[in-house]
């Protein structure tokens, strides 16, 4: 029997819209950004027009600028306290909402809200709640009144801006991973914990030994979507710190939590060096590859030993 | 447990106690309730009418965008999967290969390269994609593809071809099978990939910002409250309701269809 259809009139004409979107937005300007990363391509230049082949110039350039280095640096910290802060609140906040809690879903549904609204929007709300809020509060209560000294602003300091940064990121990002988490942990069997009952397994037991292996499946997509959701991290970002406070790194005055995401864009579009911007995004992308490929992996390794 | 809720909940409570002051009460007394609420109609009509945020045509922007680019990035791409499906060759295989490897291509390798070529498509056809409708869905629909392409694909696999085999018998054109048969038995996928590519779509900055750009006369409710906190800095009262507005649509989509739009975004996670 023809199981497939042999009409390759039809084959292309229904694979053209997909394929013209795909080689317009994606095909093109990736190849195109791969060769203008070693060119001295800028601003005032146009396709084609005037550019000079620099070979890896762009690229060694950037492993010498402090505000790279030291911009790659903090997203990793970052990336990593963030995917243990988001994992080990949405584990905790599953196991809590498919408890036998009263109102459950309603439980669901509130942690699940911040998800809803853009980074941009959460990161100015933020922003207030730092500067204003938090202040506030130190003046109202009289232990934390350390809070409401002017000199010891949340966002007026690096490494407290940073945490600020993981606190946003994690607050937005944990109700959508609990909902995952929440997926699988209905999906464990009962009579798994009513044998462990029997057995007289204590509740961590049953967590460490039934529940956890039977959600690795699970483990493997909240550690991809939240290790590259962090390092990608651009929007709250952009309107929680706008990349302050100023800090200094190996002799030099750069912005203190300007992740690697902003210092592409600032790159290019700040300083108008758009060749070295893009040079940058490459590393960024191979750096994204290479997590990726190496996170699957690991994980797929993890489940056939499980 | 309902404490926990509270707290982290309660930014959303300080944002609307405070679009409900004025700009001396909201950097004063944060935390206090407002004095009177009507001080909130009155922000939110002062951010309503402002010449920065344009409110209404941004939200209709928005809608715009959202709504063509969900529409483009479904049908065009269960087309796509459907005769990728249904072609068994080596052709069919190495596309599909490449549409998923696309996806874990980052924004930020295509960003510049993206705009720049626009101003080249436009230098040579005299088509406009930048600060345009046309060009921000194209957009969309060239970043959203490899995701729909790769789900559709999936679930087309899982019906029957007998199904079509039928169709055809009966004396179905090939695009008329997809149509009348297939596309419809879809609609759980449609929902999935409406609620994941929508959610991304609503809240996205960057894109935007690059393919339409600042002080444009379109903009989206991202760009807009980004626009309107650069000129009223610390202005909080405002910034503030600007939020506000621009969270309760948001909002209240999710409370008319939150167990679709949870399972819609679980489901696409899985895949």
């Amino acid at each position: 029997m023809n199981r497939f259809h042999r009409n390759s009139a039809t084959f292309w004409l229904f694979l053209t819209p997909v394929l013209f979107a795909f080689v317009m937005i994606v095909a093109i300007p990736f190849f195109v950004g791969a060769f203008y990363s070693l060119t001295d391509w800028n601003a005032t230049a146009r396709a084609g027009q005037g550019l000079t082949f620099v070979g890896f110039q762009n690229f060694a350039d950037s492993f010498r600028d402090p505000a790279f280095l030291y911009s790659f640096i903090i997203t990793t910290i970052y990336t990593i306290v963030n995917v243990a802060v988001i994992n080990v609140l949405a584990i905790a906040l599953a196991l809590a909402v498919t408890s036998k809690l009263k109102l459950r879903n309603v439980y669901r549904m509130g942690f699940f809200v911040p998800y809803l609204i853009g980074g941009l929007i959460l990161g100015y709300l933020w922003q207030f709640i730092f500067n204003n809020a938090v202040p506030a509060i130190g003046e109202a209560t009289g232990f934390l009144a350390a809070l409401a000294k002017p000199e010891n602003l949340i966002l007026g300091r690096v490494p407290s801006s940073i945490v600020a940064l993981v606190i946003v990121g994690s607050w937005q990002y944990a109700g959508y991973i609990m909902m995952i988490y929440v997926a699988a942990i209905e999906g464990v069997p009962e009579e798994l914990y009513e044998a462990a009952q029997i057995d007289g397994a204590s509740e961590w037991n049953k967590f460490t030994n039934i529940t956890v292996p039977m959600i690795a499946q699970a483990f493997t997509i909240t550690m991809f979507l939240t290790l590259v959701n962090s390092f990608k991290q651009f929007d709250v970002n952009y309107s929680l710190t706008a990349g302050g406070p100023a800090t200094t790194f190996m002799g030099d005055s750069i912005f203190g939590t300007e992740l690697l995401a902003m210092n592409i864009y600032n790159t290019a579009f700040v300083g108008n060096d758009l060749a070295a911007g893009q040079a940058r995004a490459v590393v960024f992308f191979v750096v994204i590859v290479a997590f990726s490929l190496a996170q699957v992996w690991y994980n797929k390794r993890k489940e056939l030993e499980l | 447990m309902v404490v926990f809720l509270i707290i982290y909940l309660y930014p959303f409570v300080i944002v609307l106690i405070n679009s409900a002051k004025d700009a001396f009460a909201v950097t004063q007394f944060p935390m206090q309730l407002p004095e009177k609420w009507g001080q909130l109609f009155v922000n939110m009509q002062t951010i309503w009418t402002s010449p920065n945020i344009r409110y209404g045509s941004s939200f209709v922007s928005s809608v715009m965008i959202t709504a063509f680019s969900l529409i483009f990035v479904t049908i065009f791409p269960a087309m796509g999967a459907w005769v990728l499906v249904r072609t068994k060759t080596k052709t069919s295989h190495v596309l599909f290969l490449i549409f998923v490897a696309a996806m874990v291509i980052p924004f930020q390798i295509v960003m510049f390269p993206l705009v720049s070529w626009f101003r080249t498509v436009f230098q040579i056809t005299g088509i406009r994609l930048l600060r345009t409708y046309f060009g921000i869905v194209l957009a969309y629909l060239g970043f959203g593809l490899s995701l729909s392409v790769f789900v559709y694909h999936g679930f087309i696999k899982s019906i029957p071809f007998e199904l079509e085999e039928a169709s055809i018998i009966d004396g179905c054109k090939l695009p008329e099978v997809f149509f009348r048969i297939i596309f419809p038995l879809l609609t759980p996928v449609h929902a999935t990939i409406g609620i994941l590519h929508g959610m991304w779509i609503w809240n996205d900055f960057l894109l935007p910002l690059l393919v339409l750009g600042k002080g444009n006369r379109i903009q989206t409710l991202p760009l807009a409250v980004a626009n309107f906190a650069g000129a009223y800095v610390k202005q909080w009262d405002l910034i503030l309701t600007a939020i506000l507005m621009a969270m309760i649509p948001v909002l209240i989509l999710f409370f008319v269809a939150q167990k679709k739009i949870v399972s819609g975004m679980v489901a696409g996670s899985i895949k």
